[in-house]
C-alpha cells in the first residue's frame, strides 16, 4: 500500500508545489490566511518535506489545511519556486480521498460547498446562480439584492440579460445537452466520485453527531454552512 | 524588466468565455463590454451559448478533482475550435488563472494533455486545439484604451475642482500572482488597470495594502461561518487607502468587484465605518462599467443600479448628467419601488 507522500506525490501540484523549502517564512509573510486563521503555510510546506508520515496524516486530519484561500499569493513571492498554495490543494484532495476530511471541522464543511457549488454547476451549468442567492444565506448582498432579486425578470430584461431563455447572453438557460456534457465529464473524471465520498463520509459523520442525515440543505448542512457558534 | 511583463494581445476575432459571478451579481458588465468592442471598436467577438462554468470556484474549493476542471476547460476549447476562432477572451480572473494553469500543466507534463484528451472525447466525442492568444477581458480594454479614450465624452477629472480623480486599481490575485508573465506588469506592478486609469485622466492611489487579495478565498467567503476571513482582508485594504481620499475603485475580477462593494455596506452595518465622503461609500466599477460611464451611456442601462454602494457621487464629479426617477424603473419605465436604505452607509 502506498505511503501518504507517496500518494502525494502522484498529484502533480505537489510536485509543482515542493522543490526545497528553506523555512524562510515569506509564504506566511504574505499569506492573507496566515493574518486571520492560526495558520501558517511554512509548517505546511516543512512538513510535507520532512515526509514523517504520522504528521502528514495529522494535516490531512487537521482544520489546518483548510483555511488557506488559495490566492496563491505566495506562488509569487517564495524565494525556492515553492507554492504552499498548490500542496495545499493536493493535500486537500487526499484528506477527501482517505475520507480524514471529516475528522475536522473545517474539512467536514465539503458536505455544505458540495451542496452549493458542486450541485449548481451540474444543475444550472454556472457555480454561482441567482435563484440559488438570498439575504439569509448571503446577508451582505445587502437590500439592494432583494430588491433585485425580487423585480429579477423585469431588471434582467431591462439589463440587456437573457435569464431563463434559450440561446446566447447573459444568465441564459443553459442547455441540456450542455449540461449533459458537463455530467459525462463529472462522471468520467472522478468528481462524481468525489461528490459520493463527500456525501457517504458526511453521513456517516452526521450521524455520530446525532444528526438526521438527509438531502439538499438539511440541519447538518446548516450546522455546516452557518458554523456551530458555541465552538466557533 | 518592463518588457519581460508584456503579453500579446490579439488584435481581432475573438471567442468569448463568460463568467460566472459576473452574469448573476453584475447582470449588464459583459453586455456592456460586448458592446463596446464589437460596435465601439469593431472587433469580432463569438459569444457561444454552448459554453458552461469552467468550475474554477469549485476547484479552489477543492470538490472538483483537477482533471475535472481540465477536462471542462478542454470542452470550452472544443467549442472555441468548433466556432472556427483560435484567441480566446475571458471575462473571469478565476478563469483566467484556470485556463493559465491547465495549459501551463499541459506545457510541462504533456502526457496530461493527451489524458485531458482522451476524456474529453470519452465524454463528448469533442477535440480541441490549443488556443493561440489567451487573454482576460481587462486585457483588451488595456490594449484599446486609447481608442476608447477617443471617444469618451468624459475624463476621470473632477468637474469641480478640474483635478483628477483618485483612483484606486485592484487587480484580482489570479490575474498575474499565479503566472506572473501572464498578465500586464507582472505581479508586482500590474498596469493593465493603472493603464486605463492614466490614459483616461484620473490619479492612481498608491496605498500599502494595493495588492492584498480582497479576501474571497472560495471556501472562506462561499461559507456564511467561514466568511469572517473575506471582510477582515477587505477591511485591511479599505483602512490602508482610505487616507488618500479615493473617489473610485476599480477591479478586474468578478469577486473582487462584488466583495470591495458588499463589504463596505456590512462594515457600515457592523461598526458604523463608512470609507467614502458625506455619507457615502467609495464606488466601486468593473473597468467596462467605467468605460462605459465614460463613453456616456445610461449608468442605469449599465446596471449600476444594482451595486450595493451608490455611484451618484462619482457621477456628480464627472459631470454626468443622469435621471435619478429612472434609476429603479422597469422595462417601460414600470415602476418597480426601491430597495430598503441601509441603516448606515447613504444610498440614493
Amino acid at each position: 500500500m502506498a505511503t501518504l507522500k507517496e500518494e502525494l506525490i502522484k498529484d502533480i501540484r505537489f510536485v509543482e508545489g515542493l522543490n526545497s523549502c528553506i523555512n524562510c517564512g515569506v509564504c506566511t509573510a504574505i499569506c492573507p490566511a496566515a493574518q486571520f486563521y492560526n495558520y501558517d503555510p511554512r509548517m505546511i510546506a516543512d512538513t510535507v518535506q520532512k515526509g514523517n508520515e504520522a504528521e502528514i496524516e495529522q494535516l490531512l486530519k487537521s482544520d489546518t489545511i483548510w483555511f488557506c484561500g488559495e490566492c496563491l499569493s505566495c506562488k509569487t513571492r517564495c524565494p525556492r519556486g515553492n507554492t504552499p498554495g498548490y500542496i495545499i490543494q493536493a493535500l486537500r484532495a487526499l484528506s477527501i480521498e482517505t475520507g480524514f476530511f471529516i475528522e475536522s471541522q473545517q474539512g467536514c464543511k465539503q458536505l455544505a460547498l458540495k451542496r452549493t457549488i458542486g450541485e449548481h454547476i451540474l444543475k444550472y451549468g454556472y457555480c454561482v446562480y441567482i435563484d440559488e442567492v438570498n439575504t439569509q444565506m448571503y446577508p451582505e448582498q445587502g437590500p439592494v439584492w432583494d430588491w433585485f432579486k425580487q423585480n429579477r425578470t423585469q431588471m434582467l430584461e431591462r439589463l440587456g440579460a437573457k435569464y431563463k431563455k434559450a440561446g446566447k447572453g447573459t444568465l441564459r438557460q443553459i442547455s441540456k445537452e450542455s449540461l449533459n456534457d458537463l455530467q459525462r465529464i463529472f462522471d468520467e473524471t472522478g468528481a462524481t466520485e468525489r461528490f459520493e465520498k463527500i456525501e457517504n463520509q458526511s453521513a456517516i459523520k452526521a450521524r455520530e453527531l446525532g444528526f438526521d442525515f438527509q438531502e439538499g440543505k438539511d440541519a447538518y448542512f446548516d450546522y455546516l454552512y452557518n458554523g456551530n457558534t458555541e465552538s466557533e | 524588466m518592463w518588457e519581460a511583463y508584456q503579453k500579446e494581445i490579439a488584435d481581432d476575432h475573438y471567442y468569448f468565455a463568460r463568467s460566472c459571478i459576473r452574469q448573476n451579481f453584475f447582470p449588464a458588465a459583459e453586455e456592456l463590454f460586448l458592446k463596446i468592442v464589437g460596435q465601439e471598436l469593431g472587433k469580432d467577438i463569438y459569444d457561444d451559448p454552448r459554453q458552461t462554468t469552467c468550475t474554477g470556484i469549485a476547484y479552489h474549493s477543492g470538490i472538483v478533482p483537477m482533471k475535472t476542471t481540465m477536462t471542462v476547460v478542454a470542452r470550452q476549447f472544443a467549442l472555441m475550435t468548433e466556432a472556427g476562432y483560435e484567441n480566446f477572451v475571458c471575462s473571469c480572473v478565476t478563469s483566467f488563472g484556470i485556463y493559465t494553469e491547465m495549459l501551463e500543466t499541459w506545457k510541462h507534463f504533456p502526457e496530461k494533455e493527451q489524458e485531458t484528451r482522451d476524456a474529453l472525447k470519452r465524454a463528448t466525442g469533442m477535440t480541441f486545439k490549443i488556443p493561440k492568444n489567451l487573454v482576460h477581458c481587462s486585457d483588451l480594454v488595456y490594449k484599446f484604451r486609447k481608442e476608447i479614450a477617443a471617444k469618451t465624452k468624459f475624463r476621470l477629472i473632477n468637474k469641480q475642482t478640474g483635478e483628477p480623480l483618485q483612483v484606486v486599481d485592484h487587480i484580482g490575485c489570479h490575474y498575474a500572482k499565479i503566472f506572473p508573465k501572464k498578465g500586464i506588469g507582472g505581479a508586482e506592478f500590474p498596469y493593465v488597470l493603472a493603464g486605463m486609469i492614466d490614459e483616461w485622466g484620473g490619479a492612481q492611489v498608491d496605498y500599502p495594502e494595493r495588492r492584498h487579495c480582497c479576501g474571497f478565498g472560495f471556501r472562506q467567503y462561499l461559507l456564511k461561518s467561514n466568511r469572517g476571513y473575506s471582510v477582515s482582508n477587505s477591511k485591511k485594504k479599505f483602512d490602508s487607502m482610505e487616507p488618500f481620499h479615493p473617489d473610485l475603485i476599480i477591479a478586474n475580477c468578478p469577486g473582487c468587484t462584488f466583495f470591495l462593494d458588499r463589504w463596505q455596506y456590512v462594515i457600515s452595518e457592523m461598526e458604523g465605518k463608512i470609507y467614502g465622503q458625506n455619507g457615502y461609500g467609495i464606488p466601486v466599477l468593473t473597468y467596462e462599467e467605467l468605460a462605459g460611464l465614460l463613453l456616456g451611456y445610461n449608468p442605469w442601462d449599465m446596471g449600476l443600479q444594482v451595486h450595493q454602494v451608490a455611484v451618484e457621487p462619482l457621477l456628480n464629479k464627472l459631470g454626468i448628467e443622469y435621471k435619478p426617477d429612472e434609476k429603479y424603473k422597469g422595462i417601460n419605465g414600470l415602476d418597480l419601488g426601491k430597495p430598503e436604505m441601509p441603516n448606515v452607509l447613504k444610498c440614493c
